[in-house]
C-alpha cells in the first residue's frame, strides 16, 4: 500500500523536456510521457500515485513547472483504483 | 476528495490528472518564485542557470530585502534571463559587472547588491575585477554561476573549465599540458582578507538546491551584516554545452567538476 | 568660492564638486593624477566617494555603477587610459548613462578619439575643450548638464597644460537650467512592484510577454536619442575679428590662448587675420566656422598633432576655403609636456608667413 500524501499541477506547456524531475523525484511518482508532446514539442511529466509532497520536482525544475501540495489526509490511491 | 485526484490513461500508462490540485491541499511550493516576473525563459532544457537564479531571488524575498535589491547581471546565457526578472538590474559589460556593483553600492549603501555572471564571464574576462572588488573588502555578493563552459557562445573552454573536459576548442579533452589548467576561482578568492564568506555549492540534485539555497543566504548575510565581499559559486548544469543528454547532466557535474571545484564553504570569517 | 591661485588640476575637481559630483573613480596617470589626488581629498568631506581604481576599466566601471545609481559621477584618465575605456563609453551611450569622462591628454593626437570615438558601434560624445582655468571651470559643471540632460557620456578635453597652470579662479556653482528627474535610476525600490527598473547596454523594458531583448528596436531607439542630442547640443565657438579677415587662424585647447596672442599681434600690425576656436570639438561648430570665413579665403589649422581638427574644418567648409595645417607634433623631451612651439613669438612668426605666402598666391 503506497499512500499519497503531496499533489502536483503541472504546467505542461512549460516543460522543456529535460528529464531532471524524473531522477529528482525520490519516491519515483514522476514519468515522462512518450509520444504525447505538450504546443512545443517537447514530452513533459506525468504523476503516478506515491506522491509525497517533498519539492524536489519543483526545486531542480529549470522551467517552473511544478506547483507542489501537501493533501490534506493522505490517500491511499492503488486502493482507489482496484475498486 | 479523492475524486479531485481523478486518473486518466496517457501513453497507456494510467496517472492523476495534473490540472489542479483539492481544494483543501496546501501550497508548499509554487510555480515561480516572486522576483520572477514570467515562468517562460529560453535557456536550454536541462539548464542549471535559472535553477540558481531562482534559489538566489527566493533568498533575497526571504530576508526582506526585496525593495533594496539591485543586481548586476554579465554577459552570457543567464543575461536574457534578467528580462524575466522583477528585481532592478543593471546590466554591466562582460566582465565588468563587480565594478559596476562597487559603484552602486558605495552611493546607495543600503542597498543589497549583487552580480549574476558566468565563469566565461568573471573567470575570463573579469578575473581582475572580482579579484580587486574581492580584496577591497566591497560589501556586495558575487554569484559566479559556474558550468566550465562559454555557453551562449557554443560551448568553448573558460578558465575553470576540467581536465578532460571536451569543449569546442579542446575536442580531445582539456589537457593541462597543452589546454592549460583550470582555476579555482572560490579558492582563489578565499585568499583575499577582504572577502568574508566564499562558498561553491550546486543545483544539480533537489539536496544540493537546499544546500546551495543555506550558502546563498550566508553570503547574503554577510554583505547585510557589513562583513566584507562574500561570493557564491554555483556550479549549473550545461548539457547542450557539455554535449551531453540532460538526464545525464547532474552526474557529470558530480563526477567531473564538482570533482575539481569542490563544493562546500571555502571561507567565513565568521565561522 | 573667493578666488585663489590654484592649478587647472585643482579648479577641475573643484568645478566638478560644485557641479554636484559625488563619486569619482580614477588610475594614476600623468597628466591626470593630480585632478583624482584633489577628488579624493575633495569628496570625502562632501559625503562622496573616490575610489583609486586598479585599472581604468574598473574605474568607469565604478562611475558606471555610480551613475546608473542616479548620482552625478565622473571618471578620466589621460589618452591611453581612454583607449582602455573605449568599450565602456560605446556601451554607456547606448546605455543612457550620464557620464563625465576627462581626458587629460598630452598634446592634441586624442582628437579623433575623442570626437570620432574609439569604441564600436554608432555613439556619439559631446567634447568639450577648454582653452584656460576660467572656462574649464564652466565646462566641466557644463559637462554634467549635457550628460545629465541628454543621459549620454560627456568628455572634458583638458590637457597638461591646464592641469599644470597655475591661475587665480574663483569655483561658483552654475546653473545650466532645469533637468527632467532621474526616475529611471536604480536604488532597488522598485524591485518586487512589477515595474523594477532596468539600465542596460542591450534594452530599456522588462519583456513581460516576449523573449529577451529586442535589440533591432532598442538600437533604433537609442539612434533617434543620438540624432536628437548631436542637434540638441549648442556648439560653441570663440571668435575674434573674423568678420573682415583674408585668413582664419583655428586652434583648439590650451594652444589656442597662444594662436590668440599671435593673431592679436599680427593684427595690430594691420594683417588681415582673424582667430576662430572651437570650445565643443563635438558638434563641432561648423555653421560658426562657415559664417567666420565667410569673407576669407584662407584657413589656418594649428594643433599638436599629425592633422585631426583639420578633418572637421575640411568637411565644415567644403572646398570653400583654401586650408592649410600649420600645426604637428611639437613635444618635450617627456615627449609629452609643455609643447616647445607655445611661443608666441615663434607662432607669430609662423602665421605670418603663412599670411605672406597666401597674399602671394591670391
Amino acid at each position: 500500500m503506497t499512500l499519497t500524501r503531496g499533489h502536483v499541477v503541472i504546467d505542461v506547456e512549460a516543460c522543456k523536456g529535460c528529464d531532471l524531475c524524473i531522477d529528482a523525484c525520490p519516491p519515483g511518482v514522476l514519468v515522462m510521457t512518450e509520444h504525447t508532446l505538450n504546443q512545443r514539442g517537447y514530452r513533459y511529466p506525468l504523476l503516478l500515485p506515491g506522491c509525497t509532497g517533498c519539492k524536489a520536482c519543483s526545486q531542480i525544475c529549470p522551467d517552473f513547472v511544478f506547483q507542489v501540495f501537501k493533501l490534506a489526509e493522505p490517500i491511499d490511491l492503488q486502493a482507489q483504483e482496484e475498486r | 476528495m479523492s475524486e479531485i485526484l481523478r486518473q486518466t490513461r496517457i501513453d497507456g500508462k494510467l496517472v492523476l490528472r495534473t490540472e489542479t490540485a483539492p481544494a483543501d491541499a496546501r501550497l508548499v511550493d509554487d510555480f515561480t518564485p516572486r522576483l520572477i516576473d514570467v515562468g517562460a525563459h529560453h535557456l536550454c532544457p536541462g539548464c542549471g542557470e535559472p535553477i540558481a537564479m531562482r534559489s538566489v531571488l527566493e533568498i533575497i524575498d526571504e530576508l526582506g530585502a526585496t525593495d533594496r535589491a539591485i543586481g548586476v547581471f554579465g554577459i552570457g546565457c543567464y543575461t536574457a534571463f534578467s528580462n524575466n526578472l522583477d528585481c532592478e538590474v543593471a546590466q554591466a559589460l562582460h566582465g565588468r559587472a563587480p565594478p559596476v556593483a562597487t559603484g552602486i553600492k558605495r552611493v546607495h549603501p543600503n542597498a543589497v547588491v549583487f552580480t549574476i555572471q558566468g565563469d566565461g564571464d568573471m573567470a575570463n574576462e573579469g578575473l581582475q575585477e572580482v579579484l580587486h572588488t574581492a580584496a577591497r573588502g566591497e560589501r556586495v555578493t558575487c554569484v559566479m554561476l559556474n558550468n566550465g563552459v562559454f555557453g551562449e557562445t557554443g560551448g568553448h573552454i573558460t578558465a575553470t573549465t576540467v581536465i578532460g573536459q571536451r569543449t569546442k576548442n579542446t575536442l580531445d579533452g582539456r589537457d593541462g599540458r597543452k589546454d592549460g589548467y583550470p582555476i579555482r576561482v572560490s579558492d582563489l578568492i578565499a585568499q583575499l582578507d577582504g572577502a568574508s564568506f566564499v562558498a561553491r555549492c550546486t543545483v544539480n540534485t533537489a539536496g544540493n538546491v537546499a544546500n546551495a539555497r543555506r550558502m546563498i543566504q550566508r553570503a547574503f548575510q554577510h554583505q547585510i551584516d557589513d562583513i566584507g565581499f562574500s561570493f557564491v559559486e554555483i556550479l549549473t548544469m550545461c548539457p547542450t554545452g557539455w554535449f551531453i543528454d540532460t538526464a545525464e547532466a547532474p552526474g557529470y557535474l558530480t563526477e567531473h567538476l564538482a570533482a575539481t571545484h569542490q563544493l562546500g564553504v571555502v571561507k567565513d570569517t565568521r565561522a | 568660492m573667493k578666488a585663489r591661485l590654484m592649478e587647472g588640476s585643482e579648479a577641475i575637481a573643484e568645478a566638478m564638486v560644485a557641479a554636484g559630483c559625488r563619486f569619482f573613480a580614477g588610475y594614476p596617470m600623468t597628466p591626470f593624477t593630480e585632478v583624482l589626488e584633489h577628488m579624493a581629498r575633495l569628496l570625502p568631506a562632501v559625503g562622496g566617494t573616490c575610489i583609486n581604481a586598479e585599472s581604468e576599466l574598473e574605474a568607469i566601471g565604478m562611475a558606471w555603477g555610480a551613475a546608473a545609481a542616479g548620482v552625478r559621477a565622473a571618471t578620466g584618465s589621460t589618452g591611453q587610459g581612454l583607449s582602455l575605456m573605449q568599450e565602456s563609453i560605446a556601451e554607456a551611450s547606448t546605455a543612457g548613462l550620464p557620464l563625465v569622462i576627462l581626458n587629460m591628454a598630452r598634446a592634441q593626437g586624442d582628437y579623433f578619439q575623442a570626437t570620432r570615438g574609439g569604441g564600436h558601434g554608432d555613439y556619439r560624445t559631446p567634447v568639450l575643450a577648454p582653452i584656460d582655468l576660467p572656462e574649464a571651470v564652466r565646462l566641466a559643471q557644463l559637462a554634467f548638464h549635457l550628460a545629465d540632460t541628454w543621459r549620454n557620456p560627456v568628455v572634458f578635453f583638458g590637457d597638461y597644460y591646464l592641469a599644470h597652470t597655475y591661475q587665480s579662479v574663483g569655483v561658483t556653482p552654475l546653473d545650466f537650467g532645469p533637468l527632467p528627474q532621474k526616475n529611471w535610476a536604480l536604488d532597488g525600490s522598485t524591485s518586487g512592484t512589477g515595474r523594477a527598473r532596468l539600465v542596460s547596454p542591450l534594452g530599456d523594458l522588462k519583456q513581460r510577454d516576449g523573449v529577451g531583448f529586442d535589440l533591432a528596436d532598442f538600437y533604433l531607439r537609442q539612434a533617434d536619442k543620438l540624432t536628437t542630442m548631436i542637434d540638441g547640443v549648442q556648439p560653441l565657438a570663440e571668435t575674434s575679428g573674423c568678420e573682415d579677415a583674408e585668413v582664419i587662424v583655428t586652434a583648439f585647447g590650451s594652444p589656442a590662448k597662444y594662436i590668440r596672442a599671435a593673431v592679436d599681434a599680427l593684427r595690430a600690425d594691420g594683417r588681415s587675420v582673424g582667430y576662430f576656436r572651437p570650445i565643443t570639438l563635438f558638434p563641432f561648430p561648423a555653421a560658426a566656422l562657415r559664417q567666420a570665413t565667410a569673407s576669407a579665403g584662407h584657413v589656418l589649422v594649428y594643433e599638436n598633432n599629425l592633422g585631426q581638427m583639420i578633418d572637421d574644418v575640411r568637411l565644415a567648409l567644403l572646398g570653400s576655403a583654401d586650408i592649410r595645417f600649420i600645426g604637428g607634433l611639437s613635444l618635450d623631451s617627456s615627449g609629452f609636456g609643455i609643447a616647445p612651439d607655445l611661443d608666441v613669438a615663434l607662432l607669430t612668426e609662423r602665421i605670418r608667413r603663412s599670411l605672406d605666402s597666401a597674399a602671394r598666391a591670391r
